[in-house]
């Protein structure tokens, strides 16, 4: 017995060494095939298609085609004029508007789904409720944008709800004009439509934190506000950076909600590549595409130089 | 804390959210009303008589655009990208657990597709099958095949407009099973294998079940973000729109209640297959329950 046994246990360490790496080996041949797919889709139509946009914005065009030959006559366009001091050039211009939506957007969707999330994560008692009401906060994300922007007409226009309570009250004689169609239906539809992104990785945030630090801040004498600055805010900025992240992204590209609450009048960085790509100037809007993506990444670098994305999930 | 009081912070902050329901649903709510305008109503109250007029109006086609072909469209393409986003997340999921070299990459790429802006992916996306259409007239002009003649355009719905929608819903999906795995004890795989379960077995008796319903979050997430998805397909779909390309048009087009009549009726859809979703999850959720209960 112990003869044939003895060997086993010396043999067996190898045998299970070598079986190990062979799983292991396995495994990661496995993985690959798993992520593939995934990888294949962003490589055909995310990677290769940015690398087309870089390529093509430096080709020449013409009416009728582009030409594949190296110019950057295309960026030259995109800034023409803008080395004059006087009156800003169209690309400033656009941009100036485009960011002007962008901060009273970010401004805006932060401070309500901050208050938001804040009241669902430290007020809202019952996990069932919870579970509840943050499900009326996300449910309209997953329902039409371009309805929910035209179900502000009956209230913003000329006729709307809001102008004839107000003149029934007597507040005002003439209706307002500009609540449709204006710079204030742009951001109040982006507020609107992008609150969610805000509120979902605040509240993320906020469910991580430890309650027995609201507690000890409490029992050291802090105030209620104390506590939401001190303790609150600065846990939560991972959340913030997020949904900032999203906001400004969504809010830059635009050119939906600017086309349809700013009645086609009103100007986007998003909206320039648009009516370029459908007049066929396709290096043109493919330069200004580039120069979007710059402008938003350094935006968003200023931002992930805060966080761990993936330690957030 | 729970077992304080309440101050009156709880209920500034409960008037507040309330308000923000209000303004989150309030606008739906007056298209609703207003789309069983009468036939004489405008796009404003006062309702003038209820009725199902533009309803029928809606039923009988919209002039030149077939919204019901659109409609159609936009609702095929849902199905398949959400098909696509729950099978490609989900074995990327997986895969993101075993660790492989080029993982940060991937999940870089991932994030990077989601926050770029959409005008750009889609533009990337156009030019690209455009590129693809001419290089295949060159190849049709150099060899003179028959089948390569007059293929018209390589994009359309389940080639470029499936990408552009994969690259809006996949990383969500990817991020909804990093949560998910995150939180998913390995004991119980562990557990399969001991009782001699092979890989195939453990996933799809284990795995599978375990995760259902937020399987079904990510298939939620996948049709809907699809169904509504616009900024991404503008400029990679041919001639043939969805349906939120044609609602966009029409916004500028149609000045009668029939508009609304389609927005009840497309934010119906969602809502249906919202409830379906979350009712699957729920039930799903049971099940597993009173199965542990039981087993």
């Amino acid at each position: 017995m112990t003869d044939i046994a003895l060997p086993a246990p010396a043999e067996a360490p190898a045998a299970t060494a070598q079986s190990l790496t062979r799983t292991a080996r396995r495994t990661r041949r496995l993985a690959y095939l798993q992520a593939a797919p995934l990888a294949l889709v962003f490589l055909v139509f995310f990677l290769v298609p940015l690398a087309l946009t870089v390529m093509v914005s430096f080709w020449e065009y013409n009416e009728y085609e582009i030409i594949p030959a190296f110019t950057v006559q295309n960026y030259v366009d995109v800034f023409e004029g803008c080395l004059s001091t006087s009156d800003p050039c169209t690309t400033l211009r656009t941009y100036l508007s485009t960011l002007k939506f962008c901060f009273l957007t970010w401004a805006f969707t932060l401070l309500i789904g901050f208050t938001v999330a804040y009241f669902l994560a430290f007020h809202v008692r019952s996990a069932r409720t919870q579970m509840a009401l943050f499900l009326i906060c996300t449910i309209p994300f997953w329902t039409s944008n371009v309805i929910r922007m035209i179900s502000w007409i009956p209230l913003l226009g000329r006729n709307g709800l809001v102008n004839d309570t107000l003149r029934s009250v007597g507040i005002i004689d003439a209706p307002i004009e500009g609540l449709l169609y204006s710079d204030f239906s742009v951001v109040l539809a982006f507020v609107h439509l992008n609150t969610v992104f805000m509120i979902v990785p605040i509240f993320n945030s906020m469910a991580r934190i430890d309650r027995s630090l609201l507690e000890a801040a409490y029992d050291a004498g802090a105030t209620g506000w104390q506590t939401l600055w001190n303790v609150v805010v600065p846990l939560t900025k991972p959340g913030i950076a997020i949904g900032s992240i999203f906001v400004i992204t969504l809010v830059m590209g635009d050119f939906v909600t600017v086309g349809i609450m700013g009645g086609q009048q009103i100007a986007s960085v998003g909206k320039v590549i648009q009516v370029q790509m459908s007049s066929l100037q396709f290096p043109a809007a493919a330069a200004n595409a580039v120069v979007l993506l710059g402008a938003v990444m350094v935006m968003i670098l200023a931002m992930t130089r805060l966080i761990d994305l993936r330690r957030e999930l | 804390m729970s077992d304080r009081p309440r101050g009156p912070a709880f209920y500034l902050l409960a008037l507040f959210f309330a308000a923000f329901v209000a303004f989150l649903y309030g606008p739906t709510l007056t298209i609703l009303v207003l789309s069983f305008q009468g036939p004489q109503g405008g796009l404003t109250f006062p309702l003038n008589g209820v009725s199902t007029h533009w309803f029928s109006r809606l039923w009988s086609g919209m002039g030149v655009v077939d919204i019901w072909a659109a409609l159609w469209r936009s609702l095929r393409l849902g199905f398949v990208v959400m098909a696509l986003t729950v099978v490609l997340s989900f074995f990327a999921g997986l895969a993101f657990r075993k660790h492989f070299r080029g993982e940060g990459a991937l999940f870089t790429i991932a994030v990077a597709s989601l926050i770029v802006p959409s005008i750009v992916v889609s533009l990337g996306i156009g030019l690209e099958f455009r590129l693809l259409d001419d290089l295949v007239n060159a190849a049709a002009a150099a060899t003179g095949w028959g089948w390569l003649q007059e293929h018209g355009t390589l994009m359309g719905l389940y080639t470029s407009a499936l990408g552009a929608h994969l690259t809006w819903t996949l990383p969500f999906g990817l991020l909804i099973m990093f949560a998910v795995f995150n939180r998913f004890d390995p004991a119980y795989e562990e557990a399969a294998r001991d009782l001699g379960a092979t890989g195939a077995q453990t996933l799809r008796h284990v795995v599978v079940p375990i995760l259902g319903p937020s399987l079904v979050g990510v298939a939620l997430f996948g049709f809907t973000l699809s169904f509504d998805e616009l900024a991404r397909t503008s400029q990679a779909i041919g001639g043939r729109n969805t349906l939120p390309l044609e609602l966009q048009g029409l916004t500028t087009t149609v000045t009668t209640p029939e508009i609304y009549a389609l927005g009840t009726l497309t934010t119906a859809m969602s809502l249906l297959v919202i409830g379906l979703a979350l009712g699957t999850g729920l039930w799903l959720q049971k099940r597993k329950a009173r199965r542990a209960l039981l087993g």
